[in-house]
This record gives structure tokens, sequence and C-alpha cells, in this order.
């Protein structure tokens, strides 16, 4: 049999499926891989060998048993660790969370247990997905397997990297303005945001309530609709999930595949395409472009003139929500606890639990937040920040009445060395300047692989009317269907 | 002109229930203004007739049946408290001990 970890997941079902090979084997031989490689790469924070083995004996006992079986079932799956999961560590890339063990499963989990996945471990992410590198893990950074001196992207730089370097096929990510997209698109993987509110929230630890959107990571278009189709559709347990089904994201992904865009109508994001983004990435971008009409998309230039306002005001309201959400950690309930000696106060037990348990960019965040917040600068910053991002909405409204989608560059530049942006908070935030609109706006965005830019990946980006995820899967699919997929060198 | 003083950034900390040191107040108080400058752009756009949006999803007053579902018991609830008595969290002292008595 050929090597299983490189094989897709729709591939490894079948095989499943079809009695040529057992869940078991498929799950061997990823752990076998995590063995050889994490050392380097550095995508897991937590591998749960035991746990993935016992739920593939169980796929394969169903299977032997005569059920029927759903389309992912036996397939590995990497999971961040931002997504609470029953007994198995789950930490948020942070010390404050170090050595907590979920007493109960997010949704997102339970779906992918019964639908037969098997789930390998957590995956590294920046503290609290806040970052574009993952270098702000508490628990050291992930390797790009394109180049292990490079980042991976963040948040969800694990997950991606576990992607590329073979060590899982499927993942699961979160974005809050990019955390999904960016690493897809510097790891050469894909990654879908889906609508916000299209997939639930249950069990997802909070960075920014009204932005945060988990969704599928994969190496495929196709692989990562499944994926969505999985994980996504209302649930009771999340006030702000959609109670509508999940758009048909699998279908559309098939017919993209045909590679005929016949009738689509995509924008270009003309203030994505100037200044501020690589030449490279800008030339990967344009030949994607030429690709896309050639399969038959109407390509026109579309001007959203307060795309540019999206960054600051990202930067005001996702630490607002973050300096809220985050009051939860405060040694009583979960956690670390610091300084309790008996003498000292239950305020100063808290302040210095989350002094030593937040990373430092946590603490920007919070403090930040609290800034915005205040009475005397309320309305200036996150007054101004919530009136920007109507303002967003407005744009993308008005984009959608003339294209079906819009496309650019998922991000600026290609993955950097580590280290490279670490001094500077404010640069660090810049890596996300594409990404962001679309989770002020709320609707679907998802990054595939369109070229290469000396060696390293570069993304193309489409983004969706809210609810309308699978014209983004279709456009994605089509593209990939010419540009084909990238494979890092070999480790 | 700094957008915010090491005096700002040390009484943002203490709101926040941060003990931060002074070496660190030197350094986040550079980054913060640094970010509050950029972040401060949003003020370009004239906006007093436009309303704010705090979420993307026009949903209100979303209910559900009161149904008695199974739920963690106390042993898992607590299972993750540094500490725990008598099936409750148990916290540091609240009161100061010359207000208290």
């Amino acid at each position: 049999m050929s090597d299983l970890t490189r094989m897709t997941a729709t591939e490894i079902a079948g095989l499943v499926a079809g009695g040529e090979t057992s869940a078991v084997e498929v799950t061997r031989a990823h752990l076998d891989r995590i063995a050889a490689v994490d050392d380097r790469v550095h995508a897991f924070l937590h591998v749960d060998s035991a746990g993935a083995l016992a739920a593939a004996r169980q796929v394969d006992d169903r299977r032997a048993a005569g059920e029927q079986l759903g389309p992912l079932a036996g397939v590995p799956v990497a999971v961040k660790d931002v997504l609470a999961t029953k007994g198995v560590p789950t930490t948020v890339g942070s010390k404050i969370l170090q050595g907590w063990r979920p007493p109960y499963d997010a949704t997102i989990v339970q779906r992918l247990r019964a639908a037969g996945t098997v789930m390998l471990g957590k995956t590294n992410m920046d503290e609290f997905a806040m970052g574009s590198s993952t270098e702000y893990s508490a628990y050291g950074v992930t390797h790009n397997p394109w180049d292990l001196d490079r980042i991976p992207g963040g948040s969800g730089g694990g997950s991606a990297a576990a992607l590329a370097a073979y060590e899982a096929p499927l993942a699961i990510g979160s974005d809050t303005g990019g955390s999904i997209r960016q690493p897809g698109a510097v790891t050469g993987t894909v990654g879908a945001k889906p609508t916000y509110g299209g997939t639930s929230r249950y069990g997802l630890v909070a960075f920014s309530s009204s932005l945060d959107t988990p969704g599928p990571c994969a190496r495929t278009v196709l692989d990562a609709a499944l994926l969505h189709e999985v994980i996504g559709g209302h649930d009771p347990r999340d006030s702000t999930s959609i109670p509508q089904p999940v758009p048909d994201v699998v279908a559309a992904a098939k017919l993209g595949a045909t590679g005929d865009l016949t009738g689509v109508k995509l924008g270009i994001v003309s203030e994505f395409t100037g200044e501020g983004a690589e030449p490279g990435v800008l030339a990967a971008f344009r030949e994607s472009v030429d690709a896309l009409t050639k399969l038959g998309a109407e390509i026109v230039e579309v001007s959203c003139p307060n795309f540019k306002y999206a960054l600051p005001a990202y930067y005001l309201i996702a630490p607002s929500e973050c300096s809220s959400n985050l009051a939860r950690f405060d040694g009583v309930r979960f956690g670390l606890r610091v300084g309790d000696d008996g003498n000292r106060s239950l305020e100063e037990v808290m302040s210095l639990t989350r002094e030593a348990g937040f990373g430092p960019e946590v603490k920007r965040r919070i403090m930040i937040g609290t800034y915005a917040l205040s009475s005397g600068y309320y309305d200036a910053y996150y007054g101004q920040a919530q009136k920007v991002r109507t303002l967003i909405t407005r744009d993308f409204t008005a984009a959608f009445e003339q294209v079906d989608a819009l496309i650019s560059p998922t991000t600026p530049f290609v993955a950097f060395p580590i280290g490279a942006r670490t001094s500077d908070p404010y640069q660090m935030y810049l890596a996300d300047l594409f990404t962001i609109p679309t989770n002020l706006y709320g609707g679907p965005g998802i990054s595939v692989p369109c070229g290469l830019s000396d060696g390293l990946p570069v993304g193309l980006q489409i983004m969706a009317p809210t609810m309308a995820d699978d014209r983004m899967y279709r456009v994605a699919a089509a593209l990939e269907s010419v540009v084909g997929t990238f494979t890092p060198p070999a480790l | 002109m700094a957008a915010i003083s090491r005096e700002e950034v040390a009484h943002l900390a203490r709101l926040s229930r941060l003990a931060v040191t002074e070496e660190e107040l030197d350094t986040f108080a550079g980054q913060l203004d640094v970010i509050l400058q950029a972040v401060a752009q949003v003020g370009e756009v004239t906006a007093a007739d436009i309303p704010p949006t705090s979420h993307s999803v026009p949903l209100t007053n979303v209910l559900r049946d009161d149904v008695v579902t199974p739920c963690l018991t106390p042993e898992e609830a607590l299972s993750g408290a540094p500490d725990a008595e008598e099936q409750r969290f148990r916290v540091p002292r609240i009161l100061d001990e010359d207000v208290a008595s």
C-alpha cells in the first residue's frame, strides 16, 4: 500500500470504507509520522495516541458489524487546542490553562467523534488565538514545513503545519481575524472560515465572541468541504448559531472541480492589490486571476473604500471583547492559581495569577481593550470602531450587488523568518490586513494555494456573502483544478 | 505626543488585574502607544449618522424549551479548580480582616 499519510481524506475514507485498509492502520501511519517529524515541526501540543487508536478501533468494529459510516469515517484529524476535549489537555497555548482537562467536549469535537473521525491530538497556537505566527504560544514556536526557520502563520499555525508536514490529512482551526486562512496561505494548505454562526462556538475558548469562527483546514478543497459539512450547522447550545442548514459546500466543491466558472462574476478588491503586498505575492495572484478568467469567470475590479479602516477597527473590537472574556481566568474555577499563601486577598491572588499565566501579547490586548472600553475613551475608540464595522458591511453588501464573490491575496507577505516581527507588535498585526474585513462583516472566506514566491506558498482568498459558503468552495476548487496542490520539500 | 503615559498603563494593568513588573511597564508603555496611535485612525471616519454594529448575526432573544438534560456532576464541575471544599470553589479571603471585624 502506498503511503497513507500522503493521501487526501477522501482517498483514506474510500479505502477504509472499501475494507482495503483499516482505521487503525491509518491512525498508526499518522502517529508514526508525528513521531518521526514533530520534534522538528512542533505542530502538536498533545498527541493522544491511546485515544486515537481506541477511536479507530471503534470505527473498524462498526464497519465490521455492517454499519453505514459517514464520508470521513476513519480519517484522522488534528484539533486546534482552542476547543474543549473531554479528558484531553486543553491549554489554548497558555500557561494559565496548563494541565486543564475539560469535563466536556465542544460541539465540534462531539460532531467529529460522531462522524467517525479519529482525533490525533491538539495543535499549537498563539496564546488564546492572539497572534499571526504561533510565536506567542507559551509552549514554543511551530516551524513551517516549507522552511523550518520560518513561521507557519497564526494563530492556527499548528493545524496548518500538521497538514503541510503530512502529520494529519484534516485539521480544525478557529478564525477571529484570519487565524485559519493566513496559516493556510503560508503553508500551502486550504483553510476556510465559515459564515459567522455557521459553526458552533460551544466549547471554543472565547477570544472575541462576535468574531470567533471555528472551521476546517485540509490539503484539498473537497476535503475542507467534507469537514465543513461534518462540523457545521445549527447548535442550540450557541445562541449566535444560525438556525439554517449548512450550504451545500461539498456539491459546490465537486462542481468547481469540473473547472467551469462560466457565469461566475468575481471582484478583485482593488485596495488589496497595491502597496502593502509583496511583489511575489501579487505576481502569483495575477497569474491565478488569469487562470480563473480562462475557466470562464468574469473578473472586474471592485473598490471597498472602508477596508483600509478594518485593521484599526479590528484591533479595537477584538481586544475589547477579549478584555471582557478573559476576566474568567481568575484562578478560581480552572487553571492556574499563584500566590495563595493564606494571607493574600482574592484580588492580589487574581492579579498574581493573571500576571504569571498570561503572555505579553495577551496582556497587551487586555489592556488595549480595557482602555478602549473605559468611559473617557469609549466613543473615540470602541464606539467609532463599531461604526467602521457598519461601513465595512456596507462595502461588502454593495460589492455583492455587482459580483458573486470577492478575491484578493490572502496575506500581504509569504511566511516570514521566526523572530522577525515579535519585537514590534503592530508589524505582526499587518499579517491579517486582507483577512480581517470578512470577520467584521461575518461572511465566509477561504484561502486556497495559488502559487509560489521564491519557493514559499502564496494563498488566494475568496470572500462570499453570508451563508453563501458554497460559492467560495466552487471558485476555490476550480482554481485548484488548474494550479494543483503544493508539496513542501521532504522533511 | 504620546497617546498613553506610563502612569496610565500602570492604571490599566491594575484595572485588568495584572500585577505587571516595572520592567514590563516600560516595554508595554511604548508598545501600547504605537498600537493606540495606529488604531486611532478609526477617528478619521465621520460617522455621526452611522449606526454601530456590535454583531453580524441579527438574532435577538434566542429561546429554547426548558428541558432537563444530563449535566456535569459536582465532581466534574470542580475537577479543574485549583482549590475546592465541600462541593464548592474555595477562594482566598475576599474581605480585609480589619474591615470584616
